[in-house]
């Protein structure tokens, strides 16, 4: 019932009534106890790549995307209760990029909780961002939701001491399709920490996961990989509500993995292809029902965006928030046990830039 | 009966142009490089109509004091427009917008900057009851002034069929939009040169600046030149930044400032026009559509030589300074269009792309221009 409320408040009961039934209603006939707890809504900005060109000089691109999502952030009606920023705000882990992406982000309103992306850390390890921005990885609870923020772009040792200088190091796992490049680790400590951490939950309290790469495998020569998340999926099983948003991938993503729910955000940079249309072997890419737009390239903030995220009832509503596009809103139908997306998954639904790819 | 006249090109250039009031439907030659003008199934164009509508758009009767006229701001011997920044109303009242011309007007598919009405009928009735426009505070003396006036009652009669008592806001609306539908011009140098078959019609340099319209100057993406007709608009809204650093900084309170207006009822109409910060917020004040803030419509070139100043605001005095602010890539902001970027002209390319918007000036209205 109280979802039934919150989404007649969104003005979506009245969409769904003009829409195939099967494919957009989100079922109310939940299968286990709702998670109760208070209604709220965050916003997630998300791979601005501030680039750094020298002196005072940055690539403009990037920069006008990242000022957009600010600026349509603190317009945000009813406010955000906080902004989470998804990693790669900079783009080599100058610490000229962070303080420039700080000085952009200081004309948000609402606070920011921090994720640690590779493109931040690889120049010093993290160094400068744990001194000046925010942990690497912690928790917190907001309204009842238990939030986890893993440091998700970590690799294998052996690779980090491979390579002479730092910038080398940085520039390799900058690269995609890099023969020599190392797939993302949460690794052994953070997995005991995250552990401990969810030890103190209850099974009936959501949970939501903050992590940079997707904790789960889809495309490993764009280290769109992270090569334990299975034994991160593991921790979380036993939770009735989980949901995973992560950046990176630059593109409208989502899965269902078990009881766990995957959302990708919406990059300011620039926007990935979907990595299927690629690759010519078998992978782990989640069956294809609602595609990327492709972007076009006049436009540059054609295939960018961010997010408005929706808690109720546990899981996520996410309003993908694009720029140049039409805005698409994927939410949890409880009867199918995955995210739909409420508009254009019926093929007939379906716009131009969905099948021109 | 009345015949409506077909207004597709083959039915115009059976119309003779006519002495009636200095109003004649355009020639088949007219409309080179134009499609045939969109006319309403329920206002099929007469030239009855049309000639009623010129005497409507001229009367100063409709507005507060008896000084307004549609034809004030919309000054035939200027192009249909006024050659000020902003303009003025009733009592010298400044306004907040550039008056657009007329000239073309048939074309778009919304009309005003920023697009709030779908139609030449709709947007005429409202300069009226504007408070810095006409100043009227409601239609009641227009239609009093058609029904008892015994030229407008003949002139309605004709036009509409309709007895003095049944004349409604609407009649006049739909001639002044009939009349409207005849200020159309294309058969420009541009039009003769890419349309007409006359290669001699542009000079080396608007030729020049024509591929640099299409190419490095990005300018074709948003001001449409197609195979066969060019309306150098793509009837759309985007964010140049003009204007825009007025309220930039203070967008949350605005933007919440409007928003009580527009609960309480206040026509966005009047509220645009009359506060400069609700001006600048451009389509969003049409749609609440965050991503639309700060658009502006595309308006057409056509005849640009002689309708400045230039940008929905007036700032920019010249076609000169006009390619410069494009060439600078806007003025920066955050909700910047994404096809706005700097362009790396060439002094020799502004030179030639100047040189091409000039080439736009239809002869139809030109002779009445400066």
């Amino acid at each position: 019932m109280k979802r039934r409320q919150f989404l007649k408040g969104m003005g979506l009961a009245g969409l769904g009534a003009t829409l195939p039934f099967s494919l957009v209603e989100i079922s109310f006939a939940m299968g286990t106890k709702p998670a109760e707890h208070e209604s709220f809504t965050f916003a997630y900005i998300s791979d601005s790549h501030l680039t750094h060109l020298g002196g005072t000089r940055f690539t403009r691109n990037f920069d006008q995307g990242l000022r957009k999502a600010v600026m349509e952030v603190n317009l945000m009606d009813p406010k955000p209760d906080f902004v989470v920023y998804g990693g790669d705000l900079a783009q080599l882990g100058k610490r000229e990029e962070l303080d420039h992406g700080l000085e952009l982000l200081s004309a948000l309103r609402p606070p920011i909780k921090w994720v640690i992306g590779e493109h931040d850390f690889y120049l010093d390890m993290g160094r400068y961002w744990e001194d000046k921005i925010s942990p690497l990885h912690y928790s917190f609870d907001h309204k009842g939701v238990h939030f986890v923020v893993l440091n998700s772009i970590l690799t294998y040792e052996d690779w980090i001491a491979r390579w002479p200088t730092a910038e080398e190091r940085m520039a390799n796992m900058a690269r995609l399709d890099n023969p020599h490049g190392s797939p993302f680790l949460v690794g052994e400590a953070q997995l005991r920490w995250l552990a401990e951490d969810l030890a103190k939950y209850d099974a009936n309290v959501p949970v939501v996961v903050l992590s940079h790469s997707p904790l789960y495998k889809i495309f490993k020569p764009w280290n769109f990989w992270t090569d334990d998340a299975e034994q991160v999926q593991k921790l979380l099983q036993r939770f009735h509500r989980v949901t995973v948003l992560h950046g990176h991938v630059h593109q409208v993503l989502y899965n269902q993995i078990g009881n766990i729910t995957f959302y990708a955000m919406m990059a300011t940079a620039w926007p990935w292809p979907y990595p299927v249309s690629y690759v010519q072997k078998p992978n782990q890419v989640p069956k294809l029902t609602v595609f990327m737009n492709r972007a076009d390239p006049f436009h540059e903030r054609d295939g960018t965006g961010w997010d408005i995220l929706d808690l109720d009832s546990g899981t996520i509503t996410n309003h993908y928030q694009l720029w140049m596009n039409e805005n698409r809103t994927v939410a949890f139908d409880f009867k199918l046990k995955h995210p739909v997306d409420l508009k254009y998954q019926d093929p007939d639904k379906r716009i131009p830039p969905q099948f021109h790819y | 009966m009345r015949k409506p006249i077909s207004a597709t090109a083959a039915g115009l250039c059976l119309a003779v142009a006519v002495n009636a009031a200095e109003v004649s439907l355009p020639k088949e030659r007219d409309l080179l490089g134009l499609p045939p003008v969109p006319v309403p199934a329920d206002n099929p164009l007469t030239l009855e109509k049309a000639v009623l509508g010129k005497k409507l758009f001229e009367d100063r009767r409709f507005s507060a004091d008896g000084t307004i006229s549609c034809a004030h701001c919309h000054r035939p011997e200027l192009a249909f427009q006024d050659g000020l920044a902003v303009s003025e109303g009733i009592g010298g009242r400044k306004g907040t917008r550039n008056a657009p011309t007329i000239i073309n007007a048939a074309y778009y598919t919304t009309q005003f900057w920023d697009g709030r009405r779908p139609t030449l009928e709709a947007q005429s009735k409202d300069p009226f009851v504007n408070p810095i426009e006409h100043g009227l505070k409601n239609h009641d003396p227009i239609v009093g002034v058609v029904r008892s006036d015994p030229a407008y009652r003949r002139s309605f009669e004709r036009a509409f069929g309709v007895k003095p008592a049944q004349i409604t806001i609407d009649h006049v609306a739909q001639a002044i939009a009939s009349f409207e539908r005849t200020v159309v011009a294309g058969d420009s140098p541009f039009d003769r040169y890419l349309y007409g078959g006359d290669k001699n019609a542009l000079s080396p340099a608007a030729v020049r600046g024509l591929a640099v319209f299409r190419g490095k100057g990005r300018c074709v993406s948003c001001h449409v030149i197609e195979s066969s007709t060019a309306l150098f608009t793509d009837n759309d809204f985007h964010n140049l930044g003009v204007g825009f650093e007025r309220i930039a900084d203070r967008l949350p309170e605005i933007i919440a400032a409007f928003r009580k207006a527009k609960a309480t009822g206040k026509p966005v109409d009047e509220a645009v026009l009359s506060q400069k910060a609700l001006s600048e917020l451009g389509r969003f004040a049409v749609t609440g559509d965050v991503s639309d803030l700060g658009k502006f419509k595309t308006s057409t070139l056509r005849n640009i030589a002689l309708t400045a100043p230039y940008m929905h605001d007036g700032s920019l005095k010249t076609l000169e300074e006009v390619v410069d602010f494009y060439d600078r890539g806007g003025f920066a902001n955050p909700m910047l269009d994404g096809g706005i970027r700097p362009l790396g002209l060439t002094a020799q390319e502004k030179a030639d792309l100047v040189a091409f918007l000039k080439s736009l000036t239809s002869s139809r209205f030109a002779t009445t221009g400066r």
